[in-house]
């Protein structure tokens, strides 16, 4: 199953070829916790990034509002993994996420104005999609635990709901 | 003679709330795990939609071109229904969230 994650990161350009040389075995509860984690804090990194280079407004609220919802559920997610006494486990896919988008980071740090709204807006909708594409078939499926299922369902909706966002802001961009 | 100054009591009450025209009412949407139930309510000007947000995240109420209710975490919120006329709503943070409102006039 983590291939099958690895190939749609790669699909859009996310990852390495070494990255995808893992194992093909579905990834654990502390492993999900893990990469559901690290997407939402890297959502988080490139609003921040948003919020100090945009001067647009409905890219500034979108971004405002990833910081808003990502903390939201990474509260619940930490909350979640204290009670059920889960070490969230670093693994080779929150490793690729984490440097695909430290790479975009920097790409989009090259940008300004416009050109930096536009790559922005549309990074997320890309992000967004792989994420909850990964969620779907993926890490809800192999999520043992009732309550991390439950919440990671949860977090879906929320990010298709982003996803909404950022096409609608894409769009206006154009 | 207890029970019948009830009756008495509750007869005039019935019958003063019957002479008062359209009464405002409070209607409740609760918001939980990204949807507005009921989806679809019914309701005249002069009513009140408040909206419970049983969710982790901040929504919306919003008409493109229209109201704009902003409604916290696990919080509510309200509106008062000025216009009659029939609205699609959707949440601005998560434009999967869809809800509508027929108003017809008081």
């Amino acid at each position: 199953m983590l291939v099958k994650l690895s190939t749609a990161l790669a699909a859009i350009g996310m990852l390495s070829t070494a990255a995808l040389a893992q194992g093909a075995a579905s990834p654990t509860d502390p492993q999900i916790a893990h990469i559901a984690y690290t997407a939402g804090q890297l959502d988080i990194e490139a609003a921040k990034q948003a919020l100090s280079k945009s001067k647009n407004k409905d890219v500034r609220a979108f971004a405002e509002n990833m910081v808003q919802d990502h903390t939201a559920v990474n509260s619940k997610a930490l909350a979640l993994v204290k009670k059920l006494k889960v070490t969230p486990e670093d693994n080779d896919t929150s490793r690729a996420l984490t440097k695909a988008a430290t790479e975009k980071r920097a790409e989009l740090s090259k940008l300004n104005g416009a050109a930096f709204d536009k790559a922005y807006a549309a990074n997320e909708v890309a992000y967004h999609s792989t994420v909850n594409g990964a969620l779907e078939t993926t890490l809800i499926p192999s999520a043992t635990n009732p309550e991390l299922k439950s919440l990671l369902q949860t977090g879906l909706k929320i990010f298709q709901g982003h996803q909404q966002h950022a096409e609608q802001v894409a769009a206006a961009l154009q | 003679v207890l029970p019948g100054r009830s009756l008495v009591v509750y007869v005039i009450i019935v019958w003063g709330m019957d002479s008062v025209p359209a009464q405002a009412d409070v209607i409740n949407v609760v918001i939980d795990n990204l949807v507005f139930s009921p989806e679809e309510i019914k309701a005249k000007v002069g009513d009140t939609i408040t909206w419970n947000n049983k969710d982790i995240v901040a929504h919306t109420a919003t008409v493109r071109g229209g109201f704009d209710v902003m409604i916290e975490a696990n919080k509510s919120a309200s509106l008062v229904l000025t216009k009659p006329g029939a609205v699609d709503y959707y949440c601005r943070f998560h434009p999967n969230m869809k809800g509508r409102i027929a108003v017809t006039p008081d």
